[in-house]
């Protein structure tokens, strides 16, 4: 039993990463229906960003996450204006394939040795580790850290998507720009924020993730990315408690079949389940063909 | 007009970046001529991660090829030799792509490389097929000189997979006293599933117990599931055949979840980059130890130590010994011709070189004696004991 609830442990810290990256794939979907395959990349560059921080620029970590943030919400905005912007009434298909341009741009820049280099870099936590021990089972002070860092951000979220000026505009671009620009609102702004807060949260993401996983380099966005994504589609895209609902349950799959199955199995099952799903639900566990979208 | 303009400097921008990426991906360096040599020339290309997950082995493996190089002043006999170096980033479709230029463009003679055995195999076949003399300084896969028939162009100056896991289990067992054990090994690493497949063997024929043997991907980072089912069985040794990052990943989050077995494993481990603070008191098996008495050890450590102003690794000392053993056959074939060398490589006896007095047997592996070693806090490794075969 405990080692039943260690393991669920273990699948909460990885679901609750995926959680961070997945909002930043819902958003942006729920609002230009573009599926931003660089959001892998922005999470690489904001763990970097913060491992740089706490490493070498001597910032205390909290103000590592912050920076990390606050760049990586910049670079979101710059993508969109560089690269999806051009191309917001082109076929959809095509502002795919320059999401998929800014992925591996992101990665082979990032991977240049005057950037970041291509290299592993093995992360020396910036917290010292304190683990407790609670009826037979072990929680580490990082698991803590990140547990409170997602609700924090999803209260936030919410919030600002629920009550404030920017989420009303928000949540009325995801229903049609035109009508919405007919309002008073400003798509183009909009958007912009939307991206930014997205890439925000994948940074945050990212430097939790180093700090879980102490270990980075520039194509580790690829992974996490993809599962976040997927994440994303099973809780059904465009919408927030989905894109977490669907990231928690991707972290307890690999995490219970790698402990009661086999490990060799992990992913083969992972994205098995998401073709089930998808194959009795298309528009993902909480998606309906109705719904309010951001 | 403008847009033209725009188009133009586009152009630009992209082939200055075309010239940047190619610039960085090989480069091709010519020996200082001797003058006098003619044109008797034998080019020997260098295949090696220069970039990447491994690349402290490149940096290692170039430095202890050049060094060997140098040495003989760039001499084999009659014939001067040119070096042309290729980086493969551990890739294993790189590693083609490097082996065809080398063999096709720049017309080598013999490769030494690559340093992995992911990229080795596939680079293997190529030479092969192209007869041209391929020596891996440190492949360790059997698969490289023989796929299923034994590849006559291919050598290689370490010893074999299987050996290094048989190795390793007879010194868990005989000296740790250990038993039971528990493997982690990465599914699609041909290295790391020859080394815990020969030391499961090993040690369920030796009396000890595998308790668990966990797989994963090269891409993985959360072992979390996997460690806390190993750390309630409790193992006495926990097997880690796999290079330094990723041994350093598995045994931080392993110490995380309260495991106390001790760690064992394979020469990945060796590099300055491993976590030595994690690793502490870990044993691995290596090639060589430079506390070793004997004499052409001690040259060679003075010697890399005044070039390069550190202690050679593993991966230096195999380069180092396998462009020896190509140069030697070179000399005694006299002869820039693939077909001759290959006949002079397998022909070396007890030829004496840093990790052992070499000759190969009838596989192309050379038969020598293993080391092992154990990770000290301060980043070095102390020298255990010699393991023959």
């Amino acid at each position: 039993m405990e080692f039943f609830l260690e393991q669920v442990i273990n699948g909460l810290q990885l679901g609750l990463v995926y959680a961070l990256i997945a909002l930043g794939y819902t958003m942006v979907y729920g609002i230009v229906k573009l599926i931003n395959f660089a959001h892998g990349d922005v999470f690489m560059v904001g763990a970097f960003l913060g491992y740089f921080g706490f490493t070498y620029w001597g910032l205390p970590w909290p103000v590592a996450i912050i920076m990390s943030m606050v760049f990586c919400a910049i670079l979101g905005v710059v993508i969109e204006r560089i690269a999806y912007r051009p191309l917001r009434y082109a076929p959809r298909m095509i502002a795919l394939i320059s999401a998929i341009g800014v992925s591996f741009f992101l990665e082979y820049f990032c991977s240049l040795r005057f950037v970041f280099g291509a290299n592993y870099r093995v992360v020396q936590r910036p917290l010292s580790e304190v683990s407790w021990q609670i009826g037979g089972i072990t929680i580490t002070n990082i698991q803590v850290l990140i547990l409170v860092a997602v609700v924090a951000m999803l209260i936030f979220l919410q919030w600002i998507v629920h009550r404030t000026k920017m989420g009303a505009a928000m949540r009325t671009v995801s229903f049609d720009h035109d009508a919405a620009r007919l309002m008073g609102v400003n798509v183009d702004r909009t958007i912009s924020f939307t991206f930014a807060l997205g890439s925000a949260m994948a940074a945050m993401g990212g430097v939790l993730y180093a700090i879980a996983y102490p270990q980075i380099q520039p194509f580790m966005g690829i992974m996490p990315g993809l599962k976040a994504f997927t994440a994303a589609v099973l809780g059904g895209i465009g919408l927030i408690p989905g894109a977490v609902l669907g990231a928690l349950i991707m972290g307890q799959v690999e995490t219970m079949t790698a402990a009661f199955i086999s490990s060799q199995l992990r992913d083969a099952i992972a994205f098995g389940i998401l073709i089930v799903v998808l194959l009795f639900r298309p528009t993902g566990i909480l998606g309906r063909t109705e719904t309010e979208k951001v | 007009m403008r847009q033209s303009k725009w188009f133009l400097l586009l152009a630009v921008a992209i082939m200055s970046m075309a010239l940047l990426v190619s610039g960085c991906g090989g480069t091709k360096e010519q020996a200082v001529q001797g003058g006098t040599s003619g044109d008797k020339v034998v080019k020997i290309g260098l295949m090696t991660p220069l970039q990447g997950d491994v690349k402290t082995y490149g940096e290692s493996v170039q430095k202890g090829f050049e060094l060997a190089l140098e040495e003989a002043n760039y001499k084999a006999g009659d014939y001067t030799i040119e070096k042309v170096v290729g980086d493969d980033r551990n890739d294993a479709t790189e590693a083609t792509n490097v082996a065809t230029k080398l063999i096709d463009q720049d017309q080598v003679a013999a490769i030494v490389g690559s340093v992995t055995s992911k990229c080795t195999i596939p680079a293997s076949s190529i030479a092969q097929a192209r007869g041209v003399v391929m020596i891996s300084p440190t492949g360790t896969a059997a698969k490289i000189t023989m796929d299923p028939k034994r590849k006559d162009y291919i050598f290689r100056a370490c010893f074999i997979d299987p050996f290094q896991g048989t190795v390793a289990a007879k010194f868990a067992v005989n000296d740790l006293k250990a038993k039971t054990a528990a493997i982690m090994f990465d599914q699609g690493n041909d290295y790391t599933v020859g080394l815990s497949q020969a030391f499961k063997a090993e040690f369920e024929n030796s009396g000890g117990k595998v308790i668990a043997e966990e797989a994963y991907a090269q891409q993985d980072v959360d072992f979390s599931a996997v460690l806390t089912k190993i750390a309630k069985q409790d193992p006495d040794i926990l097997y880690l055949p796999d290079y330094y990052q990723k041994v350093s990943l598995i045994g931080k989050q392993a110490l995380d979840k309260g495991i106390t077995a001790k760690f064992l494993g394979g020469d990945g481990w060796d590099s300055s980059e491993l976590d030595f603070a994690t690793m502490d008191g870990g044993y691995f098996t290596a090639h060589y130890s430079s506390d070793d008495p004997r004499p052409e050890v001690a040259n060679w450590v003075t010697k890399y130590k005044e070039k390069y102003n550190t202690e050679p690794d593993s991966f230096a000392t195999l380069a180092y010994d396998a462009t020896k053993l190509l140069l030697k056959a070179i000399e005694d074939a006299n002869s820039n011709d693939p077909a001759k060398i290959k006949d002079a490589l397998q022909a070396i006896k007890d030829f004496p070189v840093v990790s052992g007095k070499i000759t190969f047997d009838a596989d192309g592996n050379p038969v020598k004696s293993a080391t092992i070693l154990q990770v000290q806090k301060d980043g070095s490794y102390k020298f255990v004991t010699n393991v023959q075969p």
